[in-house]
């Protein structure tokens, strides 16, 4: 799965609309992520899991710095988040399949904050780049 | 049998209330032809499907997509027997259809993002824990029957 020179161009207009709301977008990504998907709180035993808490708000401006910095590296995802995929491999460790539920969370709150951005060329787009970034991060699993 | 709390219900029954069936529907089977190109290996008989605006134009797709979520409604009137409800369109899938069950997982999250895109934040966290519980379990009936 490659991503064309038009899902570049998507992603980054999408990004571009997101802009400053980013961060907002990590921590609702990851509430909701929580909620939907219980099984994913078993990586952070130790959060407060309280709506607002100061721990998601923190995490998930860190997701969403990540994200905006695999954008801003478009061409070169695997090398701008070479860290965090070895952060991911040796330590973190967190089941693929998890990858794809934030993905997917992350659709649900664009979808929810931008619906005329998210059309459905647009959303391909965004699906692709949010699986190429799920990949990345697993590619030094084994 | 699975089991929904009051809670769940209600937030099912609030947004399924509002839904246009038709339109979301179109929306719903659109999106999954469009973001995963690879499902319209079933669709073969429904003309142009060339592009992302010929997918959305075309009223074989809009009237499979209203079909598909007509159906859905069925299992939001049947919460307490969902399996039973889809019990003869799972053999279907399976024997005449020859649908991977993965697709329905696909469809289920694609209409999760289109309500989404419908009802911003009154689709709360809450929510879309109830309507993914409710994705995965129609997903789950229409598999049961697969031999």
């Amino acid at each position: 799965m490659v991503l064309s020179a038009n899902d570049k161009t998507n992603v980054k207009a999408i990004f571009g609309k997101i802009g400053g709301h980013a961060e907002e977008y990590g921590a609702e990504t990851l509430e909701r992520m929580f909620a939907a998907y219980p099984q994913t709180k078993t990586y952070f035993p130790h959060f407060d899991m309280a709506k607002g808490s100061a721990q998601i708000k923190g995490h998930g401006k860190k997701v969403a710095a990540a994200l905006v910095e695999a954008v801003n590296h478009i061409d070169d995802i695997a090398g701008a988040l070479s860290k965090l995929s070895d952060l991911h491999a040796q330590k973190l460790r967190v089941d693929p399949v998890n990858f794809k539920l934030l993905g997917h969370c992350f659709l649900v709150v664009v979808a929810s904050h931008n619906p005329a951005a998210l059309t459905p060329e647009v959303h391909a787009s965004l699906d692709k780049f949010l699986c190429a970034v799920g990949n990345v991060l697993t590619a030094k699993y084994r | 049998m699975v089991h929904w709390s009051a809670e769940e219900k209600q937030l099912i029954a609030s947004i399924w209330g509002k839904v246009s069936v038709e339109e979301c529907g179109a929306e719903a089977l659109a999106r999954l032809l469009i973001v995963y190109p690879w499902t319209q290996r079933f669709f073969s008989n429904f003309g142009n499907l060339s592009s992302p605006t010929a997918i959305i134009g075309n009223p074989k797709v809009r009237a499979h997509g209203k079909k598909v979520l007509t159906s859905f409604g069925e299992a939001v009137k049947n919460l307490d027997n969902i399996k039973g409800t889809y019990s003869k369109l799972s053999e279907l899938h399976c024997e005449k259809l020859h649908v991977d069950p993965e697709n329905f997982r696909l469809l289920g999250d694609i209409l999760v993002i289109v309500l989404a895109s419908h009802f911003g934040r009154d689709f709360t966290p809450a929510c879309q824990f109830a309507w993914q519980k409710l994705v995965g379990v129609v997903a789950h009936a229409l598999a049961r029957k697969y031999h």
